[in-house]
């Protein structure tokens, strides 16, 4: 049970749910959360196949994980901020009305 | 025992996922992302990833998943009762996000992938990371870490009131 493929199955429906979201969700922050769950895959991808398939004093799948998680922090504050200012110049943070480039 | 509990995990992740995305009420999709997230780490563990098991519960538990519940009680008006998010393009999304699913199944399960079995218990995987960031990778650690700055300064700046307008 405890193998690779259960590992990467579980990443892949993390990932195809976040795409779900990013593609039918309208509200902004609703899309960031997919975000969130696409970025979380990708890192299990990363120790999954670290563990499985190199010796257990390779760690590199590690140090790639800490830096997708410092740009997954990195870019939900600045989707934030962005999203923050939407709501400022709009009144509404749903993704389908924002398609005016003048603010 | 450790069998049933993993199960237990996937079974977790699957269905507060799932409710993440579908859920009407962003709270609600806040709050599942929780159990998502603390169901990432737990998996995290039986890779025997401890260090990032903990990193995960205080970076995202504790700061992404707080930003985003400050993004959601920031971005509604407090006179509508109901945090609303609706959602359009369901049937192309479902078709979508299925397909990419399938042929990710279908690539997980037929390609070799070149397992090694080691069954070998790891010890605390900290210092070999902390010289691997250190020695290695330094340059991307000191790049990841001005990125990191550049990025909140540009979001601090960003969402700030404008004083003199």
């Amino acid at each position: 049970m405890n193998n690779l493929q259960v590992y990467l199955l579980i990443s892949s429906f993390l990932f195809s749910v976040g795409v779900y979201a990013v593609i039918s969700r309208q509200n902004a922050v609703a899309i960031l959360m997919g975000i969130e769950l696409i970025l979380n895959s990708a890192n299990i991808n990363f120790i999954a196949f670290n563990r499985f398939t190199s010796n257990l004093e390779k760690l590199d799948g590690h140090v790639f994980a800490i830096f997708v998680t410092v740009l997954a922090a990195a870019e939900a504050a600045v989707a934030l901020a962005i999203i923050i200012n939407l709501f400022k110049n709009r009144g509404s943070v749903n993704v389908d009305e924002a398609r005016e480039l003048r603010g | 025992m450790g069998e049933v509990f993993f199960i237990g995990l996937l079974f977790v992740i699957a269905i507060s996922a799932i409710w993440v995305v579908s859920s009407p009420n962003l709270v609600h999709s806040a709050v599942s992302l929780l159990f998502t997230l603390f169901g990432v780490a737990g998996l995290y563990v039986f890779l025997y990833a401890d260090f990032l098991a903990a990193t995960q519960v205080i970076i995202y538990v504790g700061g992404i998943l707080v930003l985003i519940i400050f993004g959601v009680m920031l971005t509604n008006r407090i006179d509508k009762p109901v945090i609303e998010s609706n959602s359009s393009n369901k049937i192309i999304g479902v078709f979508v996000s299925g397909f990419i699913f399938l042929m990710l199944s279908i690539i997980v399960f037929q390609t070799n992938w070149g397992e090694i079995s080691n069954n070998s218990e790891g010890s605390s995987s900290v210092s070999l990371i902390g010289k691997l960031i250190l020695c290695d990778y330094l340059l991307t650690f000191e790049l990841i870490s001005i990125l990191l700055l550049a990025a909140l300064t540009g979001a601090a700046m960003l969402a700030r009131k404008k004083i003199n307008e």
